[in-house]
């Protein structure tokens, strides 16, 4: 190669590892610079309001009232629903996709819950709002109110909207996270585990609570945690189902309102600055929280993915 | 213990574990079945050809939010695509374990977990704002900083499985790296690359929470990129929650496009990516 060559080459090289390098650093940027976009226009609210913005129970932007309490509390309600009832589902799903099944089944199987978490969540919404609200309404709330109604989560007129469909519906969508991230973790359990409990005498269900359960344990609270960031910001599904009133009832059949869902509807009719910095503000927590979530749910599953901790290998 | 009772546990739980798999997949086969049998009624060559009527009349189409979506696609993908791939090429190729990777890495998957809605937010707050007027563009780039993190995270695994052999062979032979990571390593990861990317289209054409206050939506068509464009989420978002039936009709159509969209990018990059594999 000639001097001259080898001086493009190197050229080239340069620009290629310095565009990457813009590129990847580019990825860090964004996440600080939407941090701090967000901090900045939710500072008047910030301001005015303090710590009140969290334990404020009225939201009322006529009277220039921001209290974010109501929504905090549907969030939570709704996302502890859904975690409710898709975690036991969503590990049973990973253990029979892992444990259970022949090749043939878990790649059919593994296929169709990957499209539960490709369905779009405004189609969600749209199923919700036509078939499952109805539905709730006239079967499921009657007789929950029957059997149960001396709780006081089911009490009150079956709407169909509220709590309940927000939280059934969040479980749908976040049943797939929960079992992938399940799955993923139980297949990085060495197998040494799993036959040295059945050459032991095991039962194959014995098995999975000795040997896979107890190693997967930290993995699988992790792919909870991630589900349970993925409800927490789910916006749509939510919005459509949950009925939209920012009231702190007890009753899972009551309308609520949730943190995305009250930034869906009010952003584009925020008529003043405080009213938009407030609704940002929600978001802001709705970043801080996720954000924290996920953070430690990537550790969990990072620290049993990577392998045992010296031993076996 | 007896083991009888062994035994007999055992297939109980084995059972529950079936039972919990065929729950699951109720609600999959109940939203494909009724959005099939709703929407296919009111899928016509009208659905793609025309504008919608006015509320309360029967008849028209998305053809406006179908182009929408695809724009705004089309422009998240000429952003996130490269912007993506560069990185997740700096992140395997340059540099697999510095800090400046690290803090990448943790970085992707921050942007992959927050909510949707939150880049709404943002680009509301540093595009529309500023510019004055919702447009295709900030639909566009708020799609993009979805897409971004998925095309790392997928490109990054793709690359990694390219084996470490193929790039000594190459700086033994005294290939310079960018020929190496071009000429080489790309092509030979090209297919697992190019069903991330699909995936990642299949997943943003779905969202509807950052376009929301974003592109907004529109019951013309756009004359420019500049203007507040309709989405297919969007629409069916607006129709679902308004009073008329006649629209209720065109959001189950919608949701069938839409569908069919997400899975056939989905079974294409599924299979792209079998006979890959084998």
């Amino acid at each position: 190669m000639s001097k001259k060559t080898k001086l493009t080459a190197s050229i080239g090289d340069q620009t290629l590892r310095l565009l990457t390098l813009l590129m990847a650093i580019s990825v860090l940027v964004l996440m600080f610079w939407m941090g701090w976009q967000m901090f900045q226009s939710a500072g008047p609210s910030i301001d005015k309001f303090g710590f009140g913005f969290i334990t404020g129970r009225v939201w009322d932007p006529v009277k220039e009232q921001f209290g974010a309490l109501p929504f905090i509390y549907g969030t939570l309600m709704t996302s502890l629903l859904a975690l409710l009832i898709a975690t036991p589902i969503g590990l049973g799903v990973a253990i029979f996709l892992n444990e259970m099944a022949v090749t043939k089944v878990r790649m059919v199987v593994a296929f169709l819950v990957e499209m539960l978490a490709a369905i779009p969540s405004v189609v969600y919404g749209l199923w919700g709002i036509f078939i499952l609200a109805p539905w709730l309404r006239e079967t499921i709330q009657p007789a929950l109110a029957k059997w149960f109604g001396f709780l006081p989560l089911f009490q009150g007129t079956p709407l169909g909207f509220g709590m309940l469909a927000g939280g059934l519906i969040l479980a749908i969508m976040i049943l797939p996270t929960i079992a992938a991230i399940s799955g993923e973790v139980m297949a990085a359990v060495p197998n040494e585990q799993r036959e040295a409990a059945l050459a032991l005498g095991a039962t194959k269900w014995e098995m999975i609570r000795i040997a896979v359960l107890p190693y997967a344990k930290s993995g699988i609270l992790g792919g909870i945690m991630l589900g349970l960031g993925r409800a927490l910001g789910e916006t749509m599904a939510v919005t459509m189902l949950i009925g939209n009133r920012p009231d702190i009832l007890p009753s899972l059949f009551a309308p609520a309102y949730s943190m995305a869902a009250v930034i869906a509807n009010e952003f584009t009719e925020a008529t003043y600055d405080l009213y938009l910095s407030a609704l940002v503000e929600i978001g802001l927590i709705l970043f801080g929280i996720t954000l924290i979530l996920n953070v430690f749910a990537r550790l969990l599953v990072w620290s049993v993915a990577r392998g045992p901790k010296g031993g076996i290998s | 213990m007896n083991d009888r009772l062994r035994k007999y546990r055992n297939t109980m739980m084995m059972g529950i574990f079936i039972v919990a798999t065929l729950i699951a997949l109720i609600p999959l086969f109940g939203v494909l079945g009724y959005v099939v049998i709703n929407g296919i009624s009111a899928l016509d060559l009208d659905f793609f050809m025309n504008l919608p009527k006015a509320m309360g009349v029967s008849g028209g189409g998305m053809a406006n939010a179908i182009v929408g979506t695809l724009i705004m696609v089309l422009i998240a993908s000429l952003i996130g695509m490269p912007v993506g791939i560069l990185a997740a090429i700096y992140l395997t190729e340059y540099d697999r374990t510095s800090w400046l990777s690290i803090a990448v890495r943790f970085a992707t998957d921050v942007l992959t977990g927050i909510p949707s809605i939150i880049v709404g937010i943002v680009i509301y707050t540093a595009v529309v704002l500023r510019m004055g007027h919702f447009s295709a563009l900030a639909g566009g780039l708020a799609l993009s900083i979805i897409m971004i993190p998925l095309i790392i995270r997928s490109t990054e695994e793709m690359l990694k499985l390219v084996s470490q052999s193929i790039r000594e062979a190459g700086y033994a032979l005294g290939i310079s790296k960018r020929i190496i990571i071009l000429r080489i390593i790309l092509p030979t990861a090209a297919k697992g690359i190019i069903t991330g990317a699909m995936l990642a289209v299949a997943r943003v054409s779905g969202e509807t929470a950052p376009l929301l206050f974003t592109a907004l939506g529109n019951q013309y068509w756009a004359r420019s990129l500049n203007e507040p464009i309709a989405a297919l989420p969007v629409q069916i978002y607006q129709y679902a929650t308004s009073p008329y039936a006649e629209w209720h009709q065109l959001a189950w159509a919608g949701s069938l496009v839409l569908i069919l969209m997400v899975v056939i990018l989905n079974l294409i990059a599924r299979f792209a990516f079998r006979s890959r594999s084998n």
